[in-house]
């Protein structure tokens, strides 16, 4: 508590962390490379610089506000020494910016511009570093890293896996995985939150866009996509849309413009990702063990596990992910000769999930070595290529998904948040008036904020321990203490990015807090807005069982993970 | 794939040691004293022994110049560098040992893994500079001949 002038003007302060925040709070962006308000502090990039009083400079990120400070933001040296920072790290950098994928979403660029940055008075300096194209998810191109060090705090810290960290010293230190090899040799998980926090172009989305054009041109190709639920509520603002408005019409209609034949609704696999799931889950909860259950739709999640915690591989639910679970049951419905007109499939995912486009490759969810889905491309690559089509997304009339897929119930659609899985999977064993019960649900902990949730859910008399985590070093403490016998849990969900899908590696970058808040209300919303409440009650999905499914639950809709 | 005694010998100095994050340099350093540069393949072994990520174990190993992942030669030359050193005409000693055993500022070891040579940035002998360390020996005063002579008797030292 205390109050403190910024440039003159007395500014209140309560339980800031740091001079910076309150600087943002009383209005003044000031410029920052490497302050992240989740990630620890690291002072790096000093362009967040402040003079106090006595002309001392210091970094505002990393200094407590105190009572009667008096700072200033703007005086001549500082804007002198960020001119000069910003000049510095210019020299360094690979400064192939018209053609660089980043241009234009570029901190790098923008704070240059905005800082009034007119010549780089140094040499060019440029590594000439390998671009590192292993990953099926991301791309690393050490020569536009600046070494403001996000990534690594973010793979660290947030994730609990440090594929990458800093290596070297001086003018040879970058940022790279041990002994700078491919980076689908590490530990690595694919989530992508590496190059939602990197300011520049050092990591970025592995595309998949041109083969998606190439098949979209081809006449004899049917291309069919599905849209994942958090995508809706995170395209819109790219076309000056509202924050977390869900503009999941809008997207239907471009894609049908881009030339899709058919697009589908994630939700719907959601839907069946439920019944499944929760069929699995009571027959483990009637048998008595193993607990916990874990979900298994999140892939950066499932990864996790698999090379950290393989113990635990066996408690993950071997229920197809909804983009699987779509992507199956659309192969199977155009074998039919009627439905395909001779045409070969296509079928595409557009996904906030960089994770997602390592998913599709496993060879535990192929049937026959097939992939279920051909490409993924995510919510950033899908608004690239309305954009590149020059399609007004904000003048589109909307759209409604196609049939038989393209009907999802509330429960699907809050899929894209943490907890709704769990959410979800837990209204279907709702028991008494409908609407009371899912109401009850939804105060019951499942919902909120904070990296970790644990609540209790009655069913039939017995007691269901649930938890909902997201964030892979949340997780991994999570499973430290179930290892430890320190906690138990019937039921687990994980999702690998904090806030689940919504802030996915996939997703429209700087999203600040209030954009993230919006992106989950929009998808609360969303539900608020949906006659069906219950996967198991999506008549769509039921329909399918009686068809085509029938029977084939296991063959169709199941990994065969060991 | 290193064969077992290296992992033997690297257990043997793990145990000297709390399986701890902090342990990480002195091992390392053992690692090295013993083979004379630290095997590729111990450091993840390392790591995962004191409870840490492969990633951050090579983020230390590799910060300093001293810990090396490539094997050394058996004579490990290191010139020194520093301002007294350097302004008493080091780098002319330094291209001399170059060039008498066909090394650069890129290949640091003979193919015939008997000499190293390196530059250190000061070893703390001001006074007798331009100075050079052979293994644990310093040598003092050095010049281009001194230095071209000394590899002439370390070369016969070891094919004795």
């Amino acid at each position: 508590m205390g109050v403190m002038k910024i440039d003159g003007y007395p500014v209140e302060f309560k339980d800031e962390p740091n001079v910076l925040s309150v600087i943002r709070k009383a209005g003044i962006d000031l410029p920052t490379l490497c302050y992240h308000s989740e990630l620890s502090i690291y002072g790096a990039c000093r362009l967040c610089n402040v003079e106090d009083d006595r002309g001392r400079i210091f970094a505002s990120c990393s200094e407590r506000p105190r009572d009667g400070m008096s700072i200033k933001t703007n005086t001549p040296r500082l804007v002198k020494y960020r001119r000069m920072i910003i000049e510095l790290l210019l020299a360094s950098h690979d400064r192939d910016c018209t053609s660089c994928v980043k241009s234009g979403d570029c901190d790098l660029q923008r704070l240059a511009h905005r800082l009034g940055v007119e010549r780089v008075s140094y040499p060019a300096h440029k590594g000439h570093h390998p671009i590192d194209f292993s990953s099926p998810s991301i791309v690393r191109n050490p020569n536009k890293c600046i070494l403001c060090g996000d990534c690594v705090r973010v793979c660290e810290g947030i994730q609990g896996v440090n594929a990458i960290d800093f290596s070297h010293r001086g003018t040879e230190a970058m940022v790279s995985p041990a002994f700078n090899k491919d980076i689908a040799k590490t530990d690595c998980v694919n989530c992508g939150q590496c190059r939602v926090v990197c300011p520049t172009g050092a990591i970025s989305i592995n595309t998949n866009i041109r083969p998606v054009w190439e098949a979209l041109s081809d006449p004899n190709v049917k291309v069919i996509a599905q849209v994942a639920p958090a995508v809706r509520v995170a395209a819109g603002q790219a076309f000056g849309g509202e924050r977390g408005e869900n503009v999941m019409g809008k997207i239907v209609a471009a894609l049908h413009r881009l030339g899709f034949d058919e697009v589908y609704d994630t939700t719907f696999g959601a839907d069946m990702t439920i019944l499944e799931e929760s069929k699995e889950f009571l027959e483990i909860f009637e048998k008595g063990g193993p607990f916990p259950l874990f979900t298994s739709c999140c892939p950066a999640w499932v990864a996790f596990c698999e090379k950290r915690w393989p113990e635990f591989v066996p408690n993950i639910s071997t229920s197809y992910s909804p983009l699987q679970m779509l992507g199956s049951v659309a192969r199977e419905y155009f074998k039919d000769p009627a439905k395909n007109e001779g045409k070969k499939i296509l079928s595409v995912a557009v996904m906030p999930c960089t994770a997602k486009k390592a998913e599709i490759l496993r060879e535990d969810l192929k049937r026959d070595g097939i992939q279920n889905v051909d490409y993924v491309i995510t919510t950033e690559e899908m608004i690239t290529m309305i954009k590149r089509a020059g399609i007004q997304f904000d003048r589109l009339e909307s759209e409604a998904a196609d049939m038989p897929f393209g009907m999802g119930s509330g429960g699907g659609v809050i899929f894209g948040n943490s907890g709704g899985v769990m959410e979800a999977a837990l209204r279907t064993l709702c028991e008494g008036p409908e609407r009371s019960a899912i109401e009850e649900l939804r105060h019951s902990g499942v919902r909120g904020p904070g990296p970790l949730r644990e609540f209790v859910f009655h069913y039939k008399g017995h007691e269901i321990k649930a938890a909902v985590v997201s964030g892979l070093a949340e997780a991994n403490a999570l499973l430290t203490r179930i290892k430890n016998g320190e906690s138990f849990y019937h039921f687990v969900e994980v999702m690998a990015c904090r806030r689940g899908c919504i802030m996915g590696g996939g997703q429209p970058v700087h999203a600040g807090v209030r954009t993230k808040e919006a992106r989950k209300q929009g998808l609360y919303v969303s539900d608020v807005n949906t006659q069906i409440k219950k996967s198991n009650e999506n008549p769509t999905a039921l329909a399918i069982y009686d068809t085509l499914i029938k029977g084939r639950e296991h063959e169709l809709l199941h990994s065969h993970r060991k | 794939m290193l064969d077992s005694s290296f992992y033997a010998k690297t257990d043997e100095i793990l145990s000297r040691y709390p399986a701890q994050e902090r342990s990480l340099i002195p091992i390392i350093h053992e690692v090295q004293e013993t083979y004379n540069y630290i095997p590729v393949e111990l450091l993840p072994y390392i790591a995962k022994k004191i409870g840490i990520t492969e990633t951050k174990a090579y983020s230390v190993a590799s910060f300093y110049e001293r810990f090396s992942f490539e094997p050394k030669g058996k004579y490990i030359i290191r010139v020194c560098d520093g301002t007294a050193c350097h302004v008493r005409q080091s780098v002319p000693v330094l291209e001399r040992l170059r060039s008498e055993l066909g090394l650069s500022d890129k290949k640091h070891t003979t193919d015939d893994m008997l000499f190293t040579v390196e530059t250190v940035s000061c070893l703390g002998a001001c006074g007798l500079a331009p100075a050079m360390m052979v293994n644990d020996e310093v040598h003092p005063a050095m010049t281009p001949d001194k230095a071209a002579q000394l590899v002439k008797e370390l070369r016969e030292e070891a094919a004795k």
